[in-house]
Order: C-alpha cells, then structure tokens, then sequence
C-alpha cells in the first residue's frame, strides 16, 4: 500500500528536518528507517523505496541495511511487542523458563503478533539491565525482575488494554509506532517522568552514604 | 579509613530530579564546563592524560592519549562520537549513568569536543532503551537552552552541536568502527585498522570514540584535579569505576569504587552469594572476558591485575554464577548470542561461532564426545585474532575459559547421556526448592598462571 499524498509529504517534512542533522546524508539512514516504521509498524516496501528516495539511495542500498539490525521489522508486529532477554544471565536467573512460558500461552513467537494484533514475542540479547534479571523489554522499555508469573500477567494487561506502566521508564507505555517515533529523533513529552533509579541502581551508593564513604582521598593519602 | 566504595557519577543518583540540569547543578554540575573552556585545548587532553583515566568501554586505552592522537590544524572537521551503545552482556552501568546523570555525559562531551577541536558531537545510544533516549535528548534540549550548547558557549566563541542518534540493534555497533559505518548510514561492520579513527574516523576525518562513563568522567577530572583522580585506584588503573554486580548476589546493582577492589570486597557489601549458596564462577567483565572461579576473588580488579590473571577488566559486569548453574549450558548461551550477533565479515569468527554453537549443544544435551572438547579448542584457535575486531576474540573467551575450569563437567555431561543440571535451580523465583546438584566445581584442572593465550593454556591444562 502506496503511502497517500498527505503521509508521504508530512514524513518528507520529518525526513528533511532528519537529514539536516547529519553533515552527510546518508547518516540519516537509520533514523529515517525508525520513521517508516513509525508510519506504518514496521518496514515495508513502499518505507524502503521512501527511504532511498530521501537519500539519493537505490533501494538494495537501504534494504542491505535494514536486513542487518534486529529493531526493524519485515512484517507487521503487535501494538506492544515484548522481547524476553534469554542471553545467559537472564536465562540463567529464569529468562529461559518466561520465555518458554509466554510461547506456550500466547501461541507465538518469532515476533508474530497474536490473532488480537495485540502483543508479538521475541526473545532479545542482552538489554543492560542485569541487575534487575530477568528482565523483559515492552517497545523497549524495562519490566524488571519478572516471573513467568508476572510475565503473564504483564501480556494479559496489554491485551486487555489494563493500565501498564513498565518497572524503570515512561509512566505512559507507548506503543509500538509511538515508540519507534522516539526512536527516530522524536521524543515524546515523558522524559522528566518515571521512576528510573531503582534498588539495584542504588545499592552501591546506599552503602556508601551509611558508611560516610566519599571519593576524596583520605588525609592518611587514601591510595589503595 | 579508606573508602572502599566512592560514589562521584553515582553520587546523586538518589535524588528523584538527578537527571535535570536543576538537579545536576545543585550537584556542582556544569562548573567544569567554563574551567575547560579558559584553559588551552591542549591542557584539557594534558589533564586528561594525568588523571590517568583509561576507557571505561572494555579497552582501557589511556582517554587523554587517545584525544593527543587527533592531528590539529590539519583543515579537516573533527567528530566526538559517544559510544552509548552499552550491549555487551553483563554490562549495565551506561544505562543507569544517562537515566540518572546525562548532564555528566553532555557536560563531558562538550569537554572533550572543546579539547579535540570538534564542533560536531553524536551520542549514539543503543535503540532497545527508550527512556534513556527521552533523559538524553532532555539532557542537551536543556543543553542548548541555558547556553552550553549551541554557538558561542558561554562567551568563549566555541561552538558546538551535539546530536543523538538511537542505534537499531547489533550489538557488533558497540565495537568502535562498527559503530561508525553505522553513524555513517551502513551496516554496522568493523573497519580495517590502521588507519584509526583519530586519523580516519567519522566521514573520514580525525574522529574521537569514547565510552559514556570515560566521558562522564570527565568533568571530574577537571573539577576535582587531575591528582585527585589519580589518586584513587592503583599505580597503572587509575580512579574510580563502577562495578556491576548481577546474577546469584543477595544484592545486585551498581558499586562505584576505586579501580583494584576485589570481587571479595564487593561481594561482602553485597551480601555476599544468595542464601544457601556458593560462588561457582564469575565474569570480571562481560562475557569477552575469560570467566574467573572462587580462587580469584581476591584478585584485585584492575586492569593490569585482571589481565595477569588470565582475563580482561573489561566493562566490570561482574556476572556471579553459583553451584546450582550449569556452566555447559551458559557457554552454549554466550556462544548462541555470538554466534547471532557476530557481523558476519570476517570467516572465522562468522563460521566458528556457528559451529562452536552446534558442538556445544550437543555437548550440553549429552550427545557429545570427549573430543569434541579438542575439536572447541581447535574451533578457538582458528578464531583467536584472525577477524578484523575483537568479537572473535570475545565469542571464545567463555569456551576456552569454562574448559579450562571445568572440563570434568563437560564430561559429566557425556558420561551421563544429559545434563546434570536443573535450569530451574538456578531461577530466583525457584531458589531453594530443589535440591544441590551433584556435580560441581570440583572438575577444576590446570591452576597454573595463564600465558595471555587463553586457547594455548587451556590446551595444557587439559
């Protein structure tokens, strides 16, 4: 499906003001493939062919390059796409055991969104969040310390369209287009919102403010 | 007494508005800015040099050498790229720096531009971590508002545009020319080195890459003085750190401390090992580096240290791992995310990941042999600095390392036709429900110190 006149000239106003961020051109590339997919939920034909358009690009060029990173989508996935981190940490802690456990009940994966269009699954590498293993990603924000338990309960929710806000990020989940918008140079108003900084982060300076430690070097000379 | 833990980018990250640039300044933020800006470009990368700060991206390549190396008055732009790409597993300490902090970064950066004579700078943070573009963006949005960005920085006629650019996941874009044929609009595949980035880097011009926390560190240095920095850490691995602890800990997170602490040190303030449990073994520093077992918690954890001991400081993700973990089964994990992730340019490292990957399932499922370990090894060899990056030499480290160690364990797993282990032992939400497997650590071989080839020693200790 050919974008309509009026998609196609409010995403070239949004690919302009993209591509002027970059002395070179084609370092807008990624962005502007983060805006496709806002557009229509994942990288089409017609969002390549855009693409290459912008940037004086055949369309091999572009589709070399989306073919190589995992975050752009070939077909269309869910509204909240959930990514279970599985690499061996979280496996390890029970990323393993979730994962397996949300296949089975929502009968999917492979980033296939179910019947409802509501939720895809894939399980993802390593997200940075170790400290709070295991840990699930929703449009890539943060749901600490899941169970398989809590796992379902966090799929049913967004199925059912429940209030959902993740463990460390932005109170109000987006979507997986809104997501992506952010993604390709458009942050939303949330930023100063959400509570970000949790146990794990604060453990090591909760330790230090009850033992009065500091940087500064002791007056003794303080090297170790 | 000496403070074993010394919170400076962690300091107030406990304060709910840490993160704006009202709570960074209320922190001393933005006061190192104009110190730079009145000193001379060149007693910037000076100071820099005498702090002794190292890359806190895994290299440790000296930050102040590093800055020295761009060629000045040569006509050409010069780039200051952030590696914000934070992705090598067991690592999350760049994520909660630009959650809490990102007014370090950006403040850090524009230092370091100043220094390097850049007038363009791009923090490329990893796509899968949403709010910590929105606190980025936020961050130089705020940036450019009160005059720390932009043209004429604070009256100093120096000018500079800082843009963020969100990565679309690969962690290869971590690897610092990978991530600029990214930046640059390609495929994230590492380049030929020389020429440097320094010398070639962003569209061919002299180009600076450094880590999120080497930048965030910056303003430190110029704030506190080079001495200060220096004066915290060892002789050679200079400053302070932060040290991520995850996995089988009673309490996991991140402990900023001088560079040198040992993983004993840390772990008793944590809590030690879960309940009921013990140290089976551990990363000093992602899965790159060669695992360490309980005989190296007092190795201190600095980089020369680390390395002598047969692993790399790396990113300091110290992933602890206790009995009830399998280590065939963490292996084959690590290998598979290699074997996923690996670019694919060079043969070595994309084919033996695959094959690594296949040899090690049927390891883990019971279904190999005894030579199948000497078939891994040799898999290693072909691998080991025969690709353009370091990936290759990162996807072997956990193979070599785990049979080195504990090579009887692999074999546990032929002899009985199937794994020893159940995964769900080692779950947290299934600890201590079910018995202590039997097999463990014991299968430990070869102690000897290791050659800096962890491939050639592993072969002489099996």
């Amino acid at each position: 499906m050919a974008f309509s006149e009026q998609v196609r000239a409010a995403l070239a106003a949004d690919a302009a003001e993209i591509i002027a961020r970059y002395p070179r051109q084609r370092s807008a590339l990624l962005p502007l493939l983060h805006l496709v997919q806002a557009e229509e939920g994942y990288v089409s034909a017609d969002g390549i062919t855009f693409c290459a358009e912008q940037l004086d690009l055949s369309e091999a060029e572009v589709t070399a390059v989306v073919s190589f990173y995992t975050m752009y989508k070939r077909r269309p996935v869910g509204e909240y796409h959930v990514g279970v981190c599985t690499n061996t940490l979280c496996a390890v802690l029970g990323g393993d055991a979730i994962y397996a456990d949300l296949r089975a009940y929502l009968g999917t994966e492979g980033d296939e969104a179910t019947p409802d269009g509501k939720v895809s699954l894939e399980h993802i590498e390593c997200n940075a969040g170790c400290d709070y293993a295991p840990v699930v990603m929703v449009n890539w924000e943060f749901f600490d310390n899941m169970t398989p338990q809590s796992a379902r309960d966090l799929v049913d929710g967004l199925r059912t369209g429940a209030d959902i806000a993740p463990t460390r990020g932005a109170p109000r989940l987006c979507n997986w287009r809104e997501a992506s918008r952010i993604l390709a140079g458009y942050p939303d108003d949330q930023a100063a919102a959400g509570h970000t900084a949790g146990d794990p982060t604060l453990a090591g300076l909760r330790i230090a403010k009850e033992n009065g430690w500091t940087p500064e070097p002791a007056t003794d000379g303080g090297q170790r | 007494m000496t403070s074993v833990l010394t919170p400076y980018l962690t300091a107030h990250w406990d304060e709910p508005d840490s993160f704006t640039l009202d709570g960074y300044r209320r922190a001393g933020g933005y006061r190192a800015l104009p110190k730079a800006l009145a000193m001379d470009p060149d007693k910037v990368i000076a100071m820099v040099k005498e702090s002794g700060l190292r890359g806190r991206g895994g290299a440790g390549f000296p930050t102040g050498v590093k800055w020295g190396f761009i060629p000045q008055g040569d006509g050409k732009p010069h780039y200051l790229v952030v590696n914000a790409d934070e992705s090598e597993p067991g690592t999350c300490k760049d994520i909660p720096i630009m959650l809490a902090n990102p007014h370090a970064l950006v403040e850090g950066a524009i230092i370091a531009a100043y220094a390097i004579r850049a007038k363009r700078a791009f923090i490329y943070v990893r796509g899968e971590v949403l709010h910590v573009l929105r606190r980025v963006h936020h961050a130089v949005a705020e940036a450019y508002q009160a005059g720390y960005l932009g043209e004429n920085i604070l009256r100093t006629g120096f000018d500079l545009e800082i843009v963020v650019h969100a990565g679309a996941g690969a962690y290869e874009c971590g690897e610092e020319t990978a991530l600029l044929d990214s930046l640059e609009g390609f495929r994230g595949q590492p380049r030929l080195k020389p020429p440097f980035p320094a010398i070639e880097g962003l569209y061919a011009c002299p180009t600076v890459v450094n880590n999120v926390e080497s930048i965030a560190s910056v303003p430190a240095i110029i704030s506190a003085g080079a001495e200060a920095f220096a004066a915290l850490g060892t002789e050679k691995s200079k400053g302070f750190g932060i040290f991520s602890l995850s996995g089988h800990v009673t309490t996991p997170g991140q402990y900023e401390a001088p560079l040198g602490v040992t993983l004993h040190e840390l772990l008793s303030l944590a809590g030690g090992v879960r309940a009921g449990h013990r140290l089976k073994f551990w990363t000093p520093g992602g899965s790159s580096t060669p695992i360490f077992t309980d005989e190296h918690l007092n190795t201190p954890l600095d980089f020369e240290s680390v390395s002598q001991a047969g692993s790399m400081l790396g990113t300091r993700a110290l992933q602890i791992f206790d009995e009830t973990t399998c280590v065939v089964r963490a292996t084959l994990r690590w290998t598979e995310f290699y074997q996923h992730e690996s670019c694919g340019k060079c043969t070595p490292c994309r084919e033996g990941t695959y094959w690594m990957a296949q040899v090690l399932a049927s390891l883990e499922n019971g279904e190999g042999a005894d030579a199948d370990l000497d078939k891994l090894l040799d898999i290693c060899d072909s691998i080991l600095g025969r690709a353009f990056c370091p990936f290759g030499d990162g996807a072997i480290s956990p193979v070599v390392s785990s049979i080195k160690y504990f090579r009887d364990e692999y074999i546990e797993h032929s002899k009985l036709g199937g794994c020893p282990f159940d995964p769900a032992w080692s779950t947290v939400f299934g600890a201590g429900t079910g018995p202590s497997p039997v097999a463990s650590a014991a299968g430990r071989e070869d102690r000897g110190p290791a050659s800096g080839n962890p491939a050639a020693d592993a072969k002489a200790g099996g």
